[in-house]
């Protein structure tokens, strides 16, 4: 082989080690929608993948930074779905308060429920599996006595146009379809153009590594139509989801903490090297303790969105929902020794297991053959990841 | 003259970008102590890895000729069952078994199914008293120090009949006494056929039990020096390892002690941290004045480390008392956020375990300790962080392509140039170094030393901890020797001698 096409091949072999997630939801979604006559395609489809998975994206999102701290997991997010989702139904369809104070309480019942449990892992010291089995069965019941085993329905409307409407602005929506998205997705794609060429030219004007420009315009161009395509589809079926909203939200706020902050660094550094970092000056208890009062705040947010997705608060909600987390961050990335793993990787990991999901369902799959499905995808991902590094560390001594 | 154990011919090992070894011949004789000399990252370890089979036959070009046949190792195994044993600089036993179960784990004893005990520790015990090792083989490692777990490594190989012993760097941890134990036990080996090959950037050692010296440098074989030949002292190896004559081993140095004391610690006890009726620091005082150099010296566990720690905001011990004075000014540090505050850095001996995060890159760790200063409201400055962590890089000449090197993939010298970045990127006006050189080579040494000079002359103080006591005794203004937890000596380093220092630190060992 020539010198230019062994070069040619590192770069692709690393591209293709970089993107793999990514790579493997494109192929699984092609392979969906070429097995249900593109019925996987549809937007109807596309619009119920978004809803489906919400809450799998947020919880996810909160189970990364403690992953991120050693590995550590919080099993307890489940539960306490359920008991916040219990005391929203108790509070806002039994007593008929507020919806928007009990939403605020909500959210502090969640916190709560965090420094609980970061109390005994950061500064007692229990190992985190532990008190957080402990919280599984805990919290589980506790839902379970407030809603005497029974399920609470009927939120009010009021309630469910939070989570379960969408955009719809007369003059833009009133057709068959709804133009907000697709301006919404040029909005988007803009921002992103303008922001990531202003990133590359502040680079080069002070004088650092700037990305090369065919690599750059590649990643532009299959970023914003990526964007197009999924907002046209949208705008076909009934416009943008107010969920979607919350989830670009939430998703942008904590990369932002993730990788740009000094407190975002230092979930890393923990979980990188626990002594190191703390010889550094950094207070470890406490990046502890807020790794565990963030997944319980999320819970709860996670809480809310469940209740109105399903228009009930009932005994059973967020059963096995800490898996999909737990799931969702190793497929995407994450290093079950802690230390590595990115929101955006744990974002395509919460998406592959969502696509599997639908599209099992669409092409009917038999239930019980779909866990198995998942269990081997969860296991091939991690192998693949951890030996493609091993191979890596490896080839470099 | 020509019966040798082992002929290695032109072996050429590459790894994607770099040729780690470049066309290397080695031959020893049988029965002969054969050193391996070079700087970190000359290809010592590489070459014993494939002799040893860690990097498979196929892996590399060039042959093999041991007990003259060519061999094709696939694993450690193969080369294993033709008597080549490898012992690696981090030993490979497990805490928690005993020193027998440990000597025959993966080799045991009667058959798979059904373990041979009695005969499983009547052999260990058979293998220790060869060693000279006098502890019970039912002791389990952990509660072994490390220089005698250093010997059931040994033990462990004779127990696979080793004709080849490969010692990678086997007195690094070592004090003097053990490690001179060591090198005899090797040349009695000698005596009894076992040919051994060892690798060590003790120079002193090698002079003492090698019967020939290969020198490698940059992945190829320099010169072999035969010791019954010439005359061969640790100049003349150094010249081959660096390429250049290192007349001096220690950069020139002009002192700049000041009169003003920035740290004073008066009458300092600490307990160990779980069994907390052990006085590991006993009723210590110290003092540093600006722009000095003081060095600690001592043997390994005399409590140096356990001392600066507890200095450096209680980061070891319990039940911590005394004064602390900075600048004048008695303080509490109760955490190493509030010492690095008030200038301190404590730069730690162990910069895999505790000073640097191998998996994440450069730029990260040169910012760790201080990343508020690379922070506008908690935001980090990506680009400027990349700026200065380029800039320690090259201050330092750290060896590396870019910034976004992770840190493990970096060689010890580079590793322990990145650490000392990361606390002189923290702008302390006290660094505590903890065995500063441990496991780099001579030139990387140098420049270690270089940059401590820079320091002090910049106005800083510098506390240095070493074992190795020509380094302190060439680097320091002033020495206190530490033994068992107290300070036993205080010398001014114009007077102070190797054997002066070991008298205070012996003194002490006969009075208890």
């Amino acid at each position: 082989m020539s010198s230019k096409n062994t070069v040619l091949w590192e770069k692709t072999k690393s591209f293709l080690l970089k993107n793999t997630m990514v790579i493997a939801l494109v192929l699984v979604y092609l392979f969906f929608v070429a097995r249900s006559e593109g019925r996987m395609f549809l937007p109807q489809n596309i619009n119920n993948l978004i809803m489906q998975n919400s809450y799998v994206v947020i919880l996810a999102v909160g189970m990364l930074l403690c992953i991120l701290t050693g590995g550590n997991i919080d099993l307890s997010v489940g539960a306490t779905v359920c008991l916040v989702g219990a005391i929203a139904g108790v509070l806002m369809v039994n007593l008929g308060w507020n919806i928007y104070l009990v939403m605020v309480l909500c959210l502090l019942v969640g916190i709560a429920i965090g420094v609980w449990q970061g109390f005994w892992i950061a500064y007692v010291r229990i190992p985190p599996f532990i008190v957080t089995l402990a919280g599984m069965l805990l919290f589980r019941g506790l839902a379970q006595a407030i809603l005497g085993g029974l399920t609470i329905s009927g939120f009010s409307e009021e309630y469910l146009a939070i989570f379960n409407n969408y955009v719809n602005i007369p003059a833009l929506d009133g057709g068959a379809i709804k133009y907000s998205s697709i301006i919404f997705g040029v909005i988007c794609c803009a921002i992103f153009i303008v922001s990531a060429i202003w990133s590359n030219i502040t680079k080069k004007r002070k004088g650092y590594n700037a990305e090369k420009p065919a690599s750059l315009y590649t990643k532009i161009i299959l970023l914003c139509s990526i964007v197009m395509l999924l907002m046209y589809k949208l705008s076909k079926y009934k416009g943008i989801p107010y969920i979607l909203l919350w989830l670009i939200g939430i998703v942008a706020i904590y990369t932002y903490i993730t990788a740009k902050t000094t407190f975002g660094r230092h979930f890393y550094a923990l979980g990188g090297n626990e002594k190191a970092t703390k010889l550094s000056g950094i207070n470890t208890n406490r990046i502890y303790f807020m790794a565990y009062v963030n997944v319980s705040f999320l819970s709860a947010l996670a809480a809310l969105v469940v209740a109105a997705r399903f228009t009930s608060a009932n005994p059973a909600a967020g059963t096995n929902y800490e898996l999909d987390a737990i799931g969702s961050c190793f497929i995407g990335g994450a290093s079950a020794y802690g230390g590595i793993g990115k929101v955006s990787g744990v974002v395509v990991g919460a998406v592959l297991m969502g696509v599997l999901n639908l599209g099992m369902n669409i092409i009917g799959v038999d239930s019980n053959f779909q866990k198995v499905v998942k269990g081997l995808v969860l296991l091939v991902a991690v192998i693949f990841d951890v030996v493609s590094k091993r191979r890596a560390v490896k080839s470099f001594v | 003259m020509s019966d040798h154990i082992l002929e290695m011919r032109h072996i050429t090992k590459e790894f994607p970008g770099v040729k780690a070894l470049d066309d290397v011949s080695l031959e020893v004789r049988r029965g002969e102590i054969h050193a391996l000399v070079g700087e970190n990252g000359a290809g010592k370890s590489t070459l014993m890895n494939v002799l040893s089979g860690i990097y498979p036959f196929g892996s590399y070009s060039g042959e093999i000729v041991y007990d003259g046949k060519v061999c094709h190792f696939q694993k450690i195994r193969d080369s294993e069952k033709s008597g080549i044993v490898i012992i690696h600089q981090e030993l490979a036993l497990v805490p928690y078994l005993s020193i027998a179960e440990n000597m025959f784990l993966g080799n045991e004893r009667g058959s798979a199914v059904n373990i041979d005990w009695n005969e499983t520790y009547a052999k260990a015990d058979e293998l220790l008293a060869i060693v000279g090792l006098k502890e019970s083989s039912h002791t389990l490692i952990k509660d072994l120090g490390i220089g005698k777990q250093q010997l059931v490594e040994i033990a462990k190989a004779l127990s696979k009949n080793v004709k080849l012993l490969i010692l990678d760097e086997p007195t690094a941890s070592l004090n003097e006494s053990d490690s001179m134990k060591l090198l005899n036990l090797l040349k009695d080996f000698k005596n009894h056929g076992v040919t051994s090959i060892i690798i060590s950037h003790k120079l002193n050692e090698i002079a003492y039990v090698a019967d020939q010296i290969t020198i490698i440098r940059d992945g190829t074989v320099i010169e072999t020096l035969d010791m019954a030949e010439q005359q061969v002292d640790e100049a003349r190896i150094i010249r081959g390892m660096v390429g250049r004559e290192l007349t001096n081993r220690f950069p020139a140095r002009v002192p700049h002690v000041q009169d003003e004391v920035v740290l004073e610690v008066e009458n300092w006890s600490v307990q160990h941290t779980l069994y907390s009726d052990r006085t590991v620091v006993d009723d210590v005082s110290f003092k540093l004045k600006k722009g000095e150099v003081v060095g600690i010296a001592g043997l390994m566990g005399a409590g140096r480390t356990e001392f600066a720690m507890s200095i450096f905001g209680k980061s070891y011990g319990n039940s911590i008392r005394g004064t602390l004075k900075i600048h004048g000014k008695e303080v509490a540090l109760s955490n190493e956020r509030e010492a690095i505050k008030h200038g301190l850095a404590y730069v730690t001996e162990d910069r895999k375990g505790n000073g640097l995060i191998l998996t994440n890159p450069i730029r990260v760790n040169t910012t760790l300790a201080r990343l508020d200063k690379v922070s506008h409201r908690h935001v980090i400055d990506l680009d400027l962080e990349h700026k200065v962590a380029v800039a320690m890089k090259e201050k330092l000449g750290v060896k590396s392509p870019t910034v976004e090197q992770d840190v493990g993939n970096l060689s010890g010298g580079n590793q322990q140039k990145v650490l000392l970045a990361k606390w002189m990127f923290a702008e302390p006006d006290i660094m505590i170094l903890d065995e500063p050189t441990r496991g780099i080579d001579v030139g990387a040494k140098y420049e270690i030393y270089c940059i401590i000079n820079d320091l002090v002359a910049a106005g800083k103080s510098v506390v240095m901890i070493s074992s190795e006591m020509p380094e302190v005794l060439g680097m320091c203004d002033r020495i206190y020797v530490m033994s068992q937890g107290k300070i036993v000596g205080e010398m001014d380093a114009k007077s102070a001698t190797q054997e002066r220092i070991m008298s205070s630190i012996l003194s002490v060992n006969k009075g208890a």
